[in-house]
């Protein structure tokens, strides 16, 4: 069961705020999402590798050539906040 | 609708920047709210400098949906915060169309993300299905296909994580498909389940698509998830199904499924019997939980994918900075819409420490069976039938207020994108007006017989001739 304290918990962890009016109808929402989920109990996975990925790839290599890429001024030119030539993101500490 | 034949021959009587100029009027006089950005400027030029171009759609207009990277104009996933995001580099499904003398027209309307089956999560407001205003186009490409139906481009490009290619296709009553997982670069597709989508063609009819399919798939080695080989798809293009044989999933006719869909759908394999198919039941046991398990996963991805809108490197960044968290946590909450926050929600909840294995590798465990029930139903067939949607186009505001009974309209949809393999809907009969979708799913790599099974059945029967009336 998702409490409304979970919600808000969850929203920090995703560095989302949940706004307090709204934390109750997340929750039930949640929950009766994550209720449905429970049906996967049901089904017998004894022994069965999960699939990450439908095609049977491992690593893709490629030689390591330096390439065309963006300039300094395309890479930074749809940042709201930029100080030097950099992307500016609010104090740390 | 607009064919390509039509619209290559009407830039052969007056110019491609004509056809363009016309196709843009269209535009801005939809009544469907099919676009979220017109190239009003750089598209007729771009036209101009395609006189003479050789290549199979030279001044072609096509539109494409805005979570597809388009160097020079806007692209926003429908959403708020990456409102005013210009990328600096194109697609490599960009890059290919342009090479082959493709014309960007704009950026279509989407549910916010792709998070979605109706497109009314989209910032910019609602698409409307062009067969009645009153419903909506089916998602998350809703106006990538009603573009298509109300006949104001002949050729889009959507994307389909769970459905939302073939779902608006069904919906819109055109043809659209979703690739084998592999066959098209996701270079430049912003990310939402990047383990389930695939970039889909959408077209009036199946040769329109297939010339487009055949345009925009290839290796490319900045996805190192696309597959190495070029193929001529267009020599699928054949009137012949003798010989071939069908299977038909029973668990694709399920609870909740329409009749008129239901007997439209059969009535099209009879019609593949007639012309020389044989068809077969086949059992796909764990159908019924892909439903869960590809929510769980695609959950579980987005809330990874959408970390990165933090305001920092583009989109909505707010007047004043805080902290370090609450500045991301506030920019988050007034940049995504309700059900973008929901499946981040559910995704950190299902990826977070004592819930992973319930969830998240329970679900790829489940994914693995849906995945065997695929090869085992296409061991003795060549291709599987069903419907694409259970349903006609329902209403605006219908489903949307409750989450969960928006998610089982993917029912029939959902499992081909756990399964990887590739499926093409195109229209097989209307309910009261609205279009009815058949899908054909194939072996991986094998769009080749797909397009065969849904060309011949499309020029033996005449659903495709069919157009709303736009007035």
């Amino acid at each position: 069961m998702i409490t409304t304290k979970d919600v808000e918990h969850i929203g920090w962890l995703a560095r989302l705020k949940i706004e307090e009016e709204q934390l109750e109808g997340y929750a039930g929402q949640m929950n009766s999402v994550l209720d449905y989920f429970g049906q996967l109990d049901e089904v017998d996975t004894e022994g069965v590798e999960p699939t990450y990925h439908v095609l049977e790839m491992n690593n893709v290599f490629r030689d390591d050539e330096v390439t065309d890429c963006l300039t300094q001024d395309e890479a930074i030119g749809n940042a709201p906040r930029t100080q030097d030539g950099y992307f500016k993101a609010p104090r740390i500490i | 609708m607009i064919t390509v034949s039509q619209t290559l021959e009407a830039i052969k009587d007056s110019s491609a920047e004509e056809v363009v100029s016309q196709c843009i009027e269209r535009i801005e006089n939809s009544k469907f709210n099919t676009f979220i950005t017109v190239a009003k400027d750089s598209a007729p030029e771009a036209a101009r400098k395609a006189e003479g171009h050789t290549g199979p759609l030279a001044g072609v207009p096509i539109a494409i949906k805005d979570n597809i990277s388009t160097r020079g104009i806007q692209t926003t996933c429908a959403s708020k915060i990456l409102g005013g995001y210009v990328p600096p580099y194109d697609a490599h499904v960009i890059e290919r169309l342009k090479a082959a003398g493709a014309i960007i027209v704009g950026k279509v309307n989407m549910d916010e993300f792709a998070m979605g089956t109706s497109t009314e999560s989209s910032y910019y407001g609602p698409t409307l299905n062009p067969w009645d205003p009153e419903r909506v186009p089916g998602g998350s490409s809703g106006g990538s296909a009603a573009t298509v139906a109300a006949g104001e481009v002949p050729l889009s490009l959507g994307s389909d994580t769970g459905g939302s290619v073939r779902c608006p296709a069904s919906f819109c009553g055109v043809v659209g498909l979703k690739p084998t997982y592999g066959v098209i670069s996701r270079y430049g597709l912003i990310s939402y389940a990047n383990s389930l989508e695939q970039i889909g063609p959408i077209a009036s009819n199946v040769g329109d698509m297939t010339l487009l399919f055949n345009v925009i798939a290839g290796h490319d080695p900045r996805d190192s998830t696309s597959v190495a080989g070029e193929k001529d798809y267009t020599k699928a293009l054949v009137n012949d199904v003798k010989g071939l044989t069908i299977g038909v999933p029973k668990e694709y006719f399920g609870e909740g499924i329409d009749q008129a869909v239901e007997k439209s759908v059969w009535d099209g394999v009879h019609r593949l019997e007639d012309l020389g198919a044989s068809w077969q039941e086949v059992e796909m046991p764990h159908t019924k939980y892909a439903l869960a398990a590809y929510y769980v996963i695609a959950m579980s991805e987005a809330s990874s994918n959408l970390a990165r809108f933090d305001g920092m490197r583009y989109g909505l960044r707010l007047e004043k900075d805080h902290d370090w968290h609450t500045t991301y946590s506030e920019i988050r909450a007034q940049g995504f819409g309700e059900e973008v926050k929901r499946r981040i929600l559910l995704g950190t909840y299902a990826l977070s420490a004592g819930y992973m294995d319930k969830y998240y590798i329970k679900a790829l465990k489940v994914r693995t069976l849906i995945r065997q029930d695929f090869e085992r139903a296409l061991k003795d067939t060549d291709v599987l039938i069903a419907p694409t949607m259970p349903t006609p186009a329902f209403k605006l505001s219908e489903k949307i207020s409750d989450p969960l009974t928006l998610y089982m309209a993917d029912v029939n949809t959902v499992p081909i994108n756990l399964a990887g393999v590739p499926s093409v809907s195109l229209p097989c009969g209307f309910s009261d007006g609205l279009p009815i979708g058949l899908q054909i799913m194939g072996k991986h790599f094998d769009e080749e017989t797909v397009i065969r099974t849904a060309y011949t059945f499309e020029q033996n029967t005449d659903f495709h001739t069919k157009a709303p009336e736009v007035v």
